[in-house]
């Protein structure tokens, strides 16, 4: 029976895996070989020369900043209140839930909307102190609206891991334990609580972050520039380029999602070494 | 002297339960006292509000003399032991123990000497690297107790530190934290549903019932005097047995008369009188002086041994007497019972 099981489990393993690696890597392949391949054979000049192109690291800049600052956003608000609601309103954890579901619904394109008709009122606020806040909301260098929209859009994914990781812990025993020790309620937050969500706040934050770096409809329609809306606009100009740089994107996201993950599991994967090396008697 | 801990007619609701109705405890200097009593009492609610992690609907929570309501648990300097494992899980057992001294911003040098002191102290040196997951249940519930005690705290609260334990390691960790308790001399309270646990471990006893104190007396004074029949019952092992109540405050059991204590019914009522196994004397099946009884069950214990009898009125109970003389007394074999002549306690009959 057991033997029976291992050997389909291997039958599958051997089926669904090729299948599963030539799904991901015939397009990749070929968007690399459209890349690379010229007239005369083949050049790496869209790799090469490509990179100095006009706008492409500053574009690519913003967009890794937007990420950042929205990954910082989100969880400034998404820890506290997560841990608040689990410890004294146990009650509106459903609400929470279905609040922080709402962005998955939301096509993008219906919130661009509601954006763009708010910034629309900037005219009737021209002699308000408000006139300043929506001119830096909108700042060219680094548009702080987009960065509000899409804490808002990471907000599924913060919730999803956060949630899984509170729930690992036995968070009001490590919270009054903390507590009764001296600890103010910044310092739980920050020293016992925290660190204990760590593998959860880097998933949370790995997801955002390759939310942010994909984002194209937001972004376009508010006419900014981040790394996406470039690939898009240089498409049909040059096609190689483009291509390019999609390869590029795709390895910078991997490689810092390796960096996050690798940060995340660092902890964990150093004391199970420690636990095997020494094994505890009781 | 001051008293460190003083509950004043504490409440507590939540919803329509009441936790805690009124209820009253006084705890002296230095004293280790349990509260005991049946799941649902209120045991773990009146340590979470002398904690400051719950606040009472009313009465008051004094501590040396003082209103503590208002303070925030993290201002009370009380140390506490918890039922589940407590300890952080990202750090190792020495900055566990450190942590308190860590948000009261000593030195990095001071933290690790009291450290090490401490996990000496519960016995567990040579482990200061370790993480909480690297420890056993009942290495870890050391640490939490090194932990709580590094903040040299005003009190000591333990919610059933051993209730997570295999047997033979809870009785190891109950006599080393009487121990530790002992020879820091600090005020502790301990809430506990293990009766055993309670008698062999505090120095008085408080057992309460639906959020209220029963009886706070020494653990030898609980189990001879116990001042209501839920006490009774509840400490150690107690007979019912079917009793008329007499003039002049007596009882009519088994052809005698025993002076009852504490509340009497009016007289001529039929009671249950609360009688211990070791109250019953066993004697000779010819013996006239006491009542018949059959047995049916006996239970070797080692120096007693345990009869379970039956009289033919009906009644059953058990009797404990030294095994020398319960050899004889197989199962079905007659004897008499006559009860020991001390003020016993009645009840309604059930
Ligand atoms: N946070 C709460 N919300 C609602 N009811 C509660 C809460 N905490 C306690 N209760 C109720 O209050 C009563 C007393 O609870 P408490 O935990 O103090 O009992 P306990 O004596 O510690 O019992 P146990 O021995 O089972 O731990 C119980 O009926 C319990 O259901
Ligand atoms: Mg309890």
């Amino acid at each position: 029976m057991a033997r029976m099981k291992s050997s389909m489990k291997l039958t599958s393993r051997g089926i669904v895996l090729p299948l599963a690696a030539l799904y991901f890597l015939v397009p990749i392949g070929a968007s690399i070989w459209f890349s690379i391949n010229e007239v005369d054979g083949v050049s790496f000049d869209a790799y090469t020369d490509g990179l100095g192109t006009e706008g492409l690291t500053t574009s690519l800049m913003l967009s890794v900043r937007l990420g950042l600052a929205t990954i910082i956003c989100g969880l400034l608000l998404m820890v506290p209140t997560l841990v608040a609601v689990a410890l004294y309103l146990p009650k509106l954890r459903r609400v929470v839930e279905i609040l922080c579901m709402m962005p998955l619904v939301v096509p993008p394109i219906a919130l661009v909307a509601g954006v763009t008709t708010v910034l629309s009122w900037e005219q009737d606020l021209a002699d308000t102190p408000l006139y300043m806040t929506f001119q830096a909301l909108r700042d060219e260098n680094f548009p702080l609206v987009l960065v509000l929209v899409y804490t808002v859009m990471s907000l599924p994914f913060l919730y999803r891991s956060l949630d899984a990781g509170l729930r690992a812990v036995d968070l009001r025993t490590l919270v009054e334990a903390a507590r009764s020790l001296g600890a103010s309620r910044l310092q739980t937050l920050w020293q016992v609580v925290v660190p204990n969500l760590r593998a959860a706040v880097m998933g949370g934050a790995v997801l955002s972050l390759a939310m942010v770096l994909g984002e194209y409809t937001v972004a376009s329609v508010l006419s900014y520039r981040p790394f996406s809306v470039w690939m898009v606009e240089i498409k049909d100009s040059e096609a190689q380029l483009s291509v390019a740089a999609a390869m590029l994107s795709l390895l910078i996201t991997w490689g810092l999602l390796l960096l996050l993950t690798t940060l995340a599991g660092g902890r964990s994967r150093k004391s199970s070494r420690r636990e095997n090396g020494k094994k505890t008697v009781s | 002297m001051t008293v460190p801990v003083q509950l004043k007619q504490l409440r507590r609701e939540f919803g329509s339960t009441v936790a805690l109705d009124g209820l009253d405890l006084d705890i002296a200097p230095g004293e280790m006292v349990a509260l005991l009593g049946p799941s649902g009492c209120g045991k773990t609610t009146a340590l979470r509000i002398i904690a400051g992690f719950e606040t009472a609907d009313g009465g008051e929570l004094l501590m040396d003399g003082q209103d503590v309501t208002s303070v925030p648990a993290n201002r009370r300097d009380i140390g506490m032991v918890f039922q589940s494992y407590s300890l952080f899980p990202n750090m190792t057992a020495a900055e566990n123990v450190a942590y308190g001294l860590r948000v009261r911003g000593k030195a990095s040098a001071e933290r690790k000497e009291r450290a090490q002191e401490l996990l000496d102290l519960v016995g567990l040196p040579g482990r200061e690297g370790h993480y909480p997951h690297q420890l056993s249940g009942g290495q870890q519930q050391r640490v939490a107790l090194a932990r709580a005690l590094a903040i040299r705290p005003k009190v000591l609260l333990l919610d059933e530190p051993l209730s997570a334990l295999d047997a033979k390691v809870r009785l190891t960790l109950r006599e080393e934290i009487r121990r530790i308790q002992l020879e820091l001399g600090i005020t502790t309270v301990f809430v506990t549903h293990d009766q055993e646990e309670a008698l062999s471990m505090a120095d008085r006893v408080a057992v309460m019932k639906d959020g209220r104190l029963e009886q706070c007396a020494a653990p030898s004074e609980l189990y001879d005097r116990p001042a209501t029949p839920f006490v009774a019952e509840f400490v150690g092992t107690m007979n019912r047995l079917p009793g008329t109540v007499r003039d002049g405050g007596v009882v009519e059991l088994f052809g005698r008369r025993l002076p009852i204590h504490g509340e009497t019914p009016a007289t001529g009522s039929e009671v249950d009188v609360l009688l211990r196994p070791e109250g019953l004397a066993v004697g000779a099946a010819d013996d006239k002086s006491g009542t018949a009884a059959t047995v049916r069950v006996a239970t070797f214990l080692g120096a007693t041994t345990r009869l379970h009898l039956s009289t033919e009125s009906g009644a059953v109970f058990k009797a404990d007497l030294p095994s020398w003389e319960a050899t004889g007394l197989a199962p079905g074999a007659r004897c008499t019972v006559t009860p020991h002549d001390n003020p016993v306690l009645v009840a309604e009959r059930s």
